[in-house]
């Protein structure tokens, strides 16, 4: 089975906001969330997308 | 020298150079190698031949010779294979792709001109032996400008109205005019997507154009080629820097979002509009008879 879409990361600053099954990345205020997201972006291929002011996700499109 | 070798001769000199001329390397860049071109300049100087000795067969009353034509059917078919399968192939290493139905349109279009060119032969040939060489002339031009005609397909600015919009972000959601495009969460990757990108909004004219455009296909023609012409600013491992285009659902305009490396508006409107309307994504609804005519 080929996966068209798949949440690779997740990065966020607010811990009890975390899903299950995925990577988390917890990080300390949105500017360090924000250079972990651009490195996973980089590094994973995937998108950075945000879904909230603390929640972000790395989707491979 | 039977009296059958000048005409064939002509015939197979015209159809040759007609499918010369139909080979011009344009925007589209293909085939841009002489390699490329000399299968089909190859392919149309047999389809030439087999154009051309057709009438003199049927003269001869050798009424069976012409089944061969056939033969050039699935000759062709073949060219369209081979072209469908290269393209396809080299579509994947294309940082803005051309799409299946753009290929498709290619791979037609390849099949159809050696028949063009089995036509024009064929006219040739008719022409020079019931008249003269001047009647094979007079065929000749007739028959390049009806292929000429029948080459050329509809244009994107027949069927919409082209609009240049700045790009904007709500949050992290980028929008061209309402139509929402995609989310960029990282606040640098924004800025980028807002110095390189371009918006356009296409207006689709009547009931037709708008099924027409809201084809996948279409839609990723438009972007390869405002890509090919005004360059892409992305690399492999920037998934989030990508063209896209998509649809306003209450009224079928479709809202483009390109990134290119020449920020020239004048320009990318003009090659928007010069877009090839694909065959495969003609929609015609007002055909039906349940329908009105026009929108």
């Amino acid at each position: 089975m080929v996966l068209e879409k798949y949440i690779l990361a997740v990065i966020t600053t607010n811990p009890s906001k975390v899903p299950s099954g995925a990577a988390v990345f917890h990080c300390e205020d949105k500017k360090e969330m924000e250079i972990i997201a651009a490195n996973l972006e980089a590094i994973l291929d995937g998108i950075a997308h945000a879904l909230t002011e603390e929640l972000y996700v790395i989707v491979k499109h | 020298m039977s009296e059958y070798t000048y005409p064939i001769l002509f015939g197979l000199a015209v159809g040759t150079l007609t499918r010369v001329y139909m080979l011009r390397t344009d925007y589209r860049q293909y085939p841009t190698y002489l390699h490329g071109k000399i299968i089909h300049v190859a392919l149309g100087f047999i389809a030439a031949g087999l154009g051309t000795v057709a009438i003199p067969s049927i003269m001869e009353e050798q009424f069976t010779a012409v089944t061969f034509l056939t033969l050039a059917a699935s000759q062709f078919r073949e060219v369209r294979n081979m072209e469908r399968n290269t393209l396809t192939e080299l579509d994947s290493y294309e940082l803005v792709s051309r799409g299946k139905t753009y290929i498709e349109g290619i791979a037609i279009a390849f099949e159809s001109r050696n028949y063009l060119v089995i036509f024009t032969s064929l006219l040739c040939t008719l022409g020079y032996l019931l008249f003269n060489i001047l009647g094979g002339l007079a065929a000749a031009i007739i028959a390049v400008i009806i292929s000429k005609l029948l080459m050329t397909g509809g244009r994107l600015k027949d069927i919409v109205d082209v609009e240049y919009v700045e790009p904007r972000f709500d949050g992290a959601g980028l929008y061209v005019d309402n139509i929402y495009i995609m989310n960029i969460g990282l606040p640098e990757r924004q800025e980028e997507v807002l110095r390189y990108g371009m918006g356009f909004i296409l207006k689709p004219k009547n009931f037709n154009a708008r099924s027409t455009i809201a084809n996948l296909g279409q839609r990723q023609a438009i972007l390869h080629d405002v890509s090919t012409a005004l360059g892409v600013y992305r690399d492999s491992g920037t998934p989030a820097l990508v063209p896209l285009a998509k649809r306003d659902l209450d009224d079928g305009r479709v809202g483009v979002f390109v990134l290119p490396q020449e920020k020239d508006i004048d320009k990318a409107l003009k090659i928007i509009g010069a877009v090839p309307t694909l065959e495969n994504a003609i929609r015609m609804p007002s055909e039906r008879q349940t329908n009105g005519k026009g929108s």
